[in-house]
């Protein structure tokens, strides 16, 4: 898992350079990186403790807020109009909410996991 | 190294630490490191992107620094929820990324169409936009409406909402939108084009709404895993739109943890997603219950106590019912003192109990109860023969052996925790009414079952207190 998540990286890491942030797409790459992501995803997942599924979630959650970055993007346009530019901050509102409380509420569940005393010895 | 490429190496970065973070979670001794990468990630991706924008021109920072306040001020007392909350605190986050999503997605349409510039609204941008649109928003409302059911607003329905030719409206909608999504890829300029844009935001809010209406309180682990997937893959989405590989990554690792989890708590529920999706689950069994009536024996919380005290092995499992009383510090107190007696007491715990994946320990463990106990219902399946006690604590269907034998019933298949197997069984229950799935649970009806009627909170309380007085003499 370990291996084929840094081999993957690479390949990742080509991907990643070939394009500036907002040039034309490169559909297949693209293609490639989507379905490299999701087989590591699914291999990840899978080993997650089932103790840990809520938190899980609502780290994913956090994750998947990720949007922010387009968020951004549209939000500091230069030539776009007012309401397209509103349409983007309010996207920045919402991700940054389950940035913010996604991260924090995974933190304070994980934090109630504990081991019985003497196990751990 | 050009400025581009270093807002791609953060990116990369970022896109490492997020799949470390993922990793991190698959030990509970690692778990927190699990969060900090992930927000390390996140702090990279934003500033990546900051820097990224600064380049190529950016503006309106002022206003995008007064959207990331707001939305930390709303999202800071999201967090400070309590436990029993979580379900609709994921669903209600859920609607947030799915709208978030929906909005970059229309953001980006009117300003390529704005622009008239066709190679800004090539067939495949046209496509992840439209797949983006659809997404976000029928995340959007569908998880509001999760949300409000988990949070039992009053004018929303509780139990799924059937109505005659629903499937068939619902796919009718979708082919709708659908069919729209095709003209607009082959006609992204045309003077109608945005009006076919809206029609197709409006299609799938509905398409929410409707997705989510029959879905009842047993099915929400399923339906919350995924819209969790569908926010993750709105995001991909929105990376193929963007052209933005860190988009993909963090979208398709959300994407494929919904679906993960989606697929556990399906086969948890021996259904399949169509019948999750479709199949109006709670609606079907009025037919089985009205059959003869049969008696339940109920006892009292003083001898349930003695019994409990002479147990080597008991064995608790949870259920909703635990949460709803917010029973979970007196179950503590229970184990507290089972376990001063030298009694053995491991806690059973079924993929689907509760309202979202791991609900149950998740509550135990705010309880400070050692996860060492928390048993997965497979393991613990094989010590319940051996369990002198098995205490039911708000749970129902889990632990209806009509799942194992009974073909009509409609939970037919579905693996259970083997209680029914144990010497004795109690089960605290509210009520006499059958389960949130309006199923009848014929473990009730077991010779060696007892029912201790009322609120799981108070049983269970009581039952601690007549252990801890029994001690004292």
């Amino acid at each position: 898992m370990i291996d084929l998540g840094t081999t993957t990286l690479a390949i990742l890491a080509q991907g990643a350079g070939e394009s500036a942030s907002h040039g034309p797409l490169d559909f297949m790459g693209a293609l490639f990186v989507f379905m490299l992501a999701t087989f590591i995803g699914l291999m990840a997942i899978q080993k997650v403790s089932r103790l840990l599924h809520t938190p899980l979630m609502s780290l994913t959650n956090a994750i998947s807020a990720i949007a922010v970055v387009g968020a951004i993007i549209v939000a500091a346009g230069k030539d776009a109009p007012v309401y397209v530019t509103a349409l983007g901050l309010v996207a920045i509102f919402c991700s940054t909410t389950n940035i913010v409380s996604g991260f924090l509420i995974t933190d304070r569940m994980l934090k109630m996991f504990k081991k019985r005393e003497g196990a751990a010895k | 190294m050009t400025a581009a490429n270093l807002v791609q190496l953060l990116y990369l970065v970022a896109t490492g630490l997020f799949i470390m973070s993922l990793r991190w979670m698959s030990d509970p001794e690692t778990a927190r490191k699990g969060v900090f990468s992930g927000v390390a990630a996140m702090a990279l991706a934003v500033a990546g992107t900051l820097a990224g924008v600064t380049i190529t021109g950016g503006t309106h920072y002022w206003w995008i620094l007064a959207a990331f306040i707001a939305g930390a001020a709303v999202g800071y007392p999201l967090a400070q929820v309590p436990l029993t909350a979580v379900p609709q605190r994921t669903a209600l986050s859920h609607a947030f990324g799915g709208l978030a999503a929906g909005l970059v997605g229309a953001g980006k349409f009117f300003l390529y169409y704005g622009q008239r510039n066709e190679s800004n609204l090539g067939p495949t941008i046209v496509i992840a936009l439209v797949l983006e649109i659809l997404l976000g928003f029928l995340t959007f409302t569908g998880s509001l409406l999760a949300a409000g059911k988990l949070q039992e607003i009053k004018w929303i329905p509780q139990r799924p909402v059937t109505y005659p030719l629903q499937n068939v409206i619902n796919l009718g909608l979708f082919a709708a939108a659908l069919a729209l999504g095709v003209a607009l890829v082959l006609n992204p300029l045309a003077g109608w084009a945005p009006v076919a844009f809206m029609l197709i935001v409006a299609l799938s809010l509905a398409f929410g709404v409707l997705l989510i209406l029959p879905i009842g309180g047993a099915d929400m682990p399923t339906v919350i895993s995924i819209l969790n997937a569908y926010a993750g893959l709105s995001a991909v989405a929105m990376g193929f739109v963007l052209n933005n590989k860190l988009l993909i990554t963090a979208g398709a690792l959300d994407g494929s943890s919904g679906l993960i989890l989606s697929i556990i708590m399906c086969k948890a529920m021996n259904r399949s997603f169509t019948n999750v999706l479709f199949g109006a689950f709670g609606q079907t069994q009025q037919a089985a219950a009205g059959g003869e009536a049969k008696s339940y024996k109920s006892d009292t919380v003083e001898s349930a106590a003695q019994v409990m005290a002479q147990a080597d092995l008991v064995v608790i499992v949870p259920g909703y019912g635990m949460a709803v009383a917010q029973a979970q510090h007196r179950v503590r107190e229970l184990y507290d003192q089972l376990k001063k007696r030298g009694v053995t007491v491991k806690f059973a715990i079924h993929p689907v109990a509760g309202r979202m994946p791991g609900h149950m320990n998740v509550l135990l463990a705010e309880a400070e109860i050692p996860y060492d106990d928390l048993v997965e219902m497979d393991e613990i399946n094989g010590d319940l023969p051996q369990a002198d006690v098995a205490l039911i604590i708000g749970a129902n269907d889990v632990v209806n052996p009509a799942a194992r034998a009974d073909k009509t019933s409609p939970i037919y298949g579905m693996p259970i925790i083997d209680a029914d197997k144990a010497r004795t069984v109690y089960a605290i229950k509210r009520s006499k009414n059958p389960g949130f799935a309006g199923i009848e649970n014929e473990l009730y009806y077991l010779d060696k079952t007892f029912m201790l009627f009322g609120d799981a909170k108070a049983v269970v309380g009581e039952l601690a207190r007549n252990l801890a007085e029994a001690g004292n003499h």
